[in-house]
Order: structure tokens, then C-alpha cells, then sequence
């Protein structure tokens, strides 16, 4: 007599995807997995009050354009809200980043996940993907919305088209903060096993650059020196989008290669510490 | 070779300045082969160089047809791989973590979870499956890795050590699914082992490896086959001059953990009685009873032990 369902082990004849497409598979279970808990939602909810308090300002100096001379809604104000919005960057950073590849190492998922088809960019772009799209959410999408705000507010597209470039500058500022705080995270991350050690290690990174700034600052009196502090390298250039003076006197140009080699030395190490096996020579 | 699941050719691997394969050439037929070898003889850096983690300093792979270094993916995309050591991914539950990697391998959403349904129960966990992970016993954590490598239904499995850490009853279990899937359900596999029982149970072929070197590969039954007879021997009194004697008149011995010795007498079948008496010879001559002998059927071990000690 045959069984009604044999439920020994049958082989797939099913569809298959096509290569390529695992980063989503990747980033997509990361972003709901941070999501199911609760503080980190909360930590989000948070991140969006700046949000509702530029919209009030937005709002007020619409309503009263008299108010605007004290605070006054423009390019600057813009540039102001990504700037506020870094505190929240951080800790998103931290609290959705630290474990990305860190956990991986511990528990020894490398090895699983590169016996798939799947390239090691393909993985760290999957991690990768997990911390911009938490970081954006805080970032562009606020940021975009509240100029969308100003539009409906004044009920006509004069700001706008007084300050063209302040869309580009939004989103560059904000892919900018994105790109960078997510590339040094995951490579703090794939350095350990311990999150909370990677943690450390990220705040101390941002930390002890602000530190060692503020100390040149003092001795050399010039804020030349800027380019020694991540967040003012950001800043630096943030400003420029913005088509605002510079708040250091680091030179642009020294900062943007400063950003850039951060990021080349953040992907070199993921391309050293991403491997299927670890190889101690 | 179009029967090969598996080539080697003039493959080496290093790490740093430790050569670990040694210029291996070897073909893996089709079906279940056992790679047998000592800790530390490169059977774990062979199945990683076959999966593209580990770059050979020079020599070709290829897997089931395909150059592992031009098409890494497409092979990946073949193979599943049950690691050596633990390796899950955090805060998953069982059913997710194996429905999640039949994702990664390719499977669309539905049928992956589907499909860590049926290989759960398949591998003894169906009534597990909503555990998380961490909290597996060793002996259920080996049940996932398997697990984990047959949910996209791989041509061929790389089982590395999957009996390590197991108590005799979930080893005894395992090696029915291993046999079970290369000989019933046509999944060619490479078991790579140093537990000479498990390959001798699940395997028809083994490759032998030593000190990163081919010792020896072929069929089971072809290097266990009519080039000896192997005897059981237990004596009463010095045994060291009588091993001296045996080696000298061209026998091989090896002592077991009983004080049992197992007698290699190698060549062509003599006539009937004679090997017994040539050993019963021996012992007269150095003054020891002979208080057992018995006819052995050669064993994987008299195999692998004639191997290494060849190499």
C-alpha cells in the first residue's frame, strides 16, 4: 500500500530565480527583522520629532510670514534639518548596524551564506542596504517630505523655484551621510564578533575625531584642521551643496578625498574580512 | 570525464607558506565518495577550493562540468554545502533559517518555506522546526546543516564531518539519510571524513588523502578486493618479536584497542591453509602460542591503513 503523501525527501521541480537578486533576499529579511523589535521602532518614531517640529515652523511662517524674520524658512533651514538629523543617524547606525556582519561572524554564517550562489559584493550589498534604507527613512524621505510640506503649505511652487538646487542637495546630502556612516559601520562590524564591541568602536571612530579636531582646533586656533573629524568633513561639504559659506576652512576638495578614502578603506576591509573561510596564514 | 561528479587537475591549495594539496589530480565519480584522510590532510580545503572560498595556487577544478573559478555561481547554485562547523543565522527559527537559504540558493518565497517544511521532516526535525536555532542540541544543530544544504534540492552535497559531536543513536540516524539520499534518492554526494566506519556504511567509492597527497581512490570493494587476505590473531607471550617476524616474512600487522592484531598477508590466493600456517610458522619460531586465528573479511581500515603507510 503506497502512502498518501510521502513526506521522505522529493526534489524541486519548481521555478528558480535567476543569479543575482540574493541582496535583496538579504537586505529584505534584515529590514524586517530589525523592525520586529520594538525599541528600535521606537528609536525610529523618535528620529522623526525633528520632522514635526520643522513642519510647525513650516507651517507658522506660512501663516505668519512676519515670523520669518526670526526663523526664517530657506535653503539653510534645510541644511539645518539633515545637520539635526546626525544625532538620530548615529544611533540608527549603531543600533541597526553594529550586528549586520558581526553576528554573522559569530555564529558562523559566512560559510552558509557563501556556499550559495552568492557573491561576497552581492552579501555586503544585501547588509548594506539593511542600514541605508533605516538611514534614508530618517534622512531623505523626512527631509523631502517637509519641502513637500512647504509647497502645500504656501500652496504654490515659488520657494521652489527660488532655490532649484536645494532638491539635489537634499538628496545628495542625505545619500552622502547614508553612504558614509553605513561603509564604516559594516566594516567596524565585519572586524568582530561582539556587536556591542563593534559599537564601541563606531562611537569611538566619530568621537575621538570630533576630540582630536577640537584639541587641534585649540593649539592651532584655525578650523583648518577640520578635515581630522569625520562629521566635519560631512559638514564641509554639506555646506557647499547647500550653496552655503563653509563653516570650516578645510578646503572642500580636501574633505570630499578624506570621504572618499574612508570609503575605499571601509570597502577594502569588507573585501579582506568578507570570506567564506577565514584563513589565519 | 563525463562520469566524473568531481576533477582535480594538478591542483594546489596553500595557505601562506603551508602547501596544503599538493598537486592533486583525482576524479570523483558520480554516487556517494567517501574523502578519508588524518586531521589536518586537506579534505576540508579541498571541499572549500571546490566551492570557490579558497583560490588554488595552481591546477583546474571542476564540479559537475563546470570551471569553479570562471562560473562560481552556477556551481554554488549546484552544490549544497553541510559545513564542519556550526553555522546558522542568528535569531532564526529552524523553518525560517532553512526556508531563508533555499531563498539565497534561488528559490522563490512560497516554495522555499515549503520546501524547509518537507526537508525538516525529511531530517528528523519536523517537530523542532519552530525552535530557534541557538537552542538546538549538537546532534539536532548537524540535522539543520543538512538540512540547510538539501532545501534547494542540490546535484551534489558536501557533507563535511557530518557525524561530529553526534550520540551513537543520531549518528546511526544521519548516516541512514546520507546513505539513504545517494543511494535511493540519486543525490551524488562527497562524505569527507576521517570515521572509517561512517565512509564504509554510506560510501561505494573513497579517495584517500594524506599530508595534502592522493594515497589512494577507487571503488570500496576494488581496494578492499583479492590483493590479500586479512586474519584475526591473538597470542600468548611476547608479541613484539613476533610482529618483527611477520613484517619480515612480508605480512603487515596492525594491533587493534583489543589484543586482537589484525595480519595483512598480501598477494594472489595461495592454496587453502597456507597463510594460516605461515603465520602458525612464524609464532613456533619465536616461541609464542597462538591462542586465536580467524579468516577477517579486509575492512575500509586494512584499506586506509595500507594507504597511509604506503604513502
Amino acid at each position: 500500500m503506497s502512502p498518501i503523501h510521502d513526506q521522505s525527501y522529493r526534489h524541486y521541480e519548481g521555478e528558480r530565480r535567476p543569479l543575482g537578486r540574493a541582496w535583496g533576499v538579504i537586505t529584505w529579511t534584515g529590514v524586517r527583522s530589525n523592525l520586529s523589535r520594538r525599541w528600535f521602532l521606537a528609536l525610529l518614531a523618535v528620529a522623526w520629532i525633528p520632522f514635526i517640529a520643522s513642519t510647525i515652523h513650516i507651517y507658522v511662517v506660512t501663516m505668519y510670514p512676519q515670523a520669518g524674520q526670526v526663523l526664517p524658512v530657506d535653503a539653510h533651514r534645510f541644511m539645518q534639518f539633515i545637520d539635526q538629523q546626525g544625532i538620530w543617524v548615529f544611533f540608527v547606525t549603531i543600533f541597526a548596524g553594529s550586528g549586520l556582519i558581526a553576528n554573522d561572524r559569530r555564529a558562523n554564517a559566512l560559510q552558509i551564506y557563501l556556499s550559495k550562489p552568492i557573491l561576497r559584493m552581492e552579501y555586503i550589498g544585501g547588509k548594506f542596504a539593511v542600514l541605508a534604507t533605516f538611514l534614508l527613512f530618517i534622512t531623505l524621505v523626512p527631509a523631502l517630505l517637509l519641502l513637500l510640506m512647504q509647497v502645500m503649505f504656501a500652496g504654490n511652487l515659488d520657494f521652489v523655484r527660488a532655490n532649484l538646487y536645494v532638491v539635489p542637495a537634499i538628496i545628495l546630502s542625505s545619500l552622502m551621510h547614508v553612504l558614509i556612516s553605513a561603509a564604516t559601520m559594516l566594516a567596524l562590524s565585519s572586524l568582530s564578533k561582539s556587536t556591542r564591541f563593534v559599537a564601541i568602536l563606531y562611537a569611538g571612530t566619530i568621537f575621538f575625531t570630533e576630540a582630536i579636531y577640537g584639541v587641534l582646533w585649540v593649539v592651532t586656533g584655525s578650523t583648518r584642521v577640520a578635515w581630522v573629524s569625520i562629521g566635519g568633513n560631512m559638514e564641509n561639504v554639506t555646506d557647499v551643496m547647500f550653496r552655503q559659506p563653509p563653516r570650516y576652512e578645510t578646503p572642500v576638495i580636501v574633505s570630499i578625498v578624506i570621504l572618499l578614502g574612508l570609503l575605499a578603506v571601509s570597502f577594502s576591509v569588507l573585501e579582506r574580512r568578507v570570506r567564506g573561510v577565514e584563513i589565519v596564514a | 570525464m563525463a562520469d566524473s561528479a568531481v576533477t582535480l587537475d594538478h591542483v594546489s591549495v596553500a595557505y601562506g607558506t603551508n602547501a596544503a594539496l599538493r598537486d592533486v589530480s583525482v576524479a570523483f565519480p558520480k554516487g556517494a565518495v567517501g574523502l578519508l584522510g588524518p586531521n589536518g590532510a586537506g579534505k576540508s580545503t579541498m571541499l572549500k577550493a571546490l566551492l570557490g572560498f579558497i583560490p588554488p595556487k595552481s591546477g583546474k577544478l571542476q564540479v559537475l562540468g563546470l570551471n569553479v573559478a570562471e562560473r562560481p555561481l552556477d556551481v554554488r547554485a549546484r552544490l549544497g554545502y553541510m559545513p564542519e562547523n556550526d553555522g546558522h543565522i542568528p535569531g532564526m527559527n529552524a523553518v525560517t533559517f532553512v526556508a531563508y537559504c533555499g531563498q539565497l540558493a534561488g528559490l522563490p518565497k512560497t516554495d522555499a518555506m515549503q520546501r524547509a517544511h518537507e526537508v525538516l521532516y525529511y531530517v528528523g526535525l519536523g517537530e523542532a522546526r519552530y525552535r530557534k536555532v541557538e537552542e538546538y542540541s549538537t546532534g539536532m544543530k548537524q540535522r539543520i546543516k543538512l538540512a540547510q544544504a538539501l532545501v534547494h534540492d542540490p546535484a551534489l552535497l558536501f557533507l563535511d564531518e557530518p557525524t561530529n559531536g553526534m550520540d551513537p543513536k543520531g549518528r546511526d540516524e544521519m548516516l541512514d539519510l546520507i546513505r539513504d539520499l545517494a543511494h535511493n534518492k540519486g543525490v551524488d554526494l562527497i562524505l569527507s571524513s576521517h570515521l572509517l566506519p561512517d565512509v564504509e556504511y554510506t560510501c561505494d567509492h573513497v579517495v584517500v588523502l594524506d599530508k595534502g597527497s592522493i594515497a589512494a581512490s577507487g571503488s570500496i570493494d576494488q581496494l578492499k578486493g583479492p590483493t590479500g587476505r586479512v586474519f584475526e590473531v591473538r597470542v600468548k607471550g611476547l608479541q613484539p618479536p613476533f610482529v618483527a617476524a611477520l613484517i619480515a616474512a612480508g605480512m603487515e600487522c596492525q594491533e587493534t584497542d583489543e589484543d586482537v592484531m589484525r595480519v595483512f598477508v598480501p598477494g594472489p590466493p595461495s592454496a587453502p591453509g597456507d597463510d594460516q600456517r605461515r603465520i602458525c610458522a612464524e609464532a613456533l619460531k619465536c616461541g609464542v602460542q597462538v591462542r586465536h586465528l580467524r579468516t577477517s573479511l579486509p575492512s575500509l581500515e586494512d584499506v586506509f591503513a595500507r594507504a597511509l603507510g604506503e604513502s
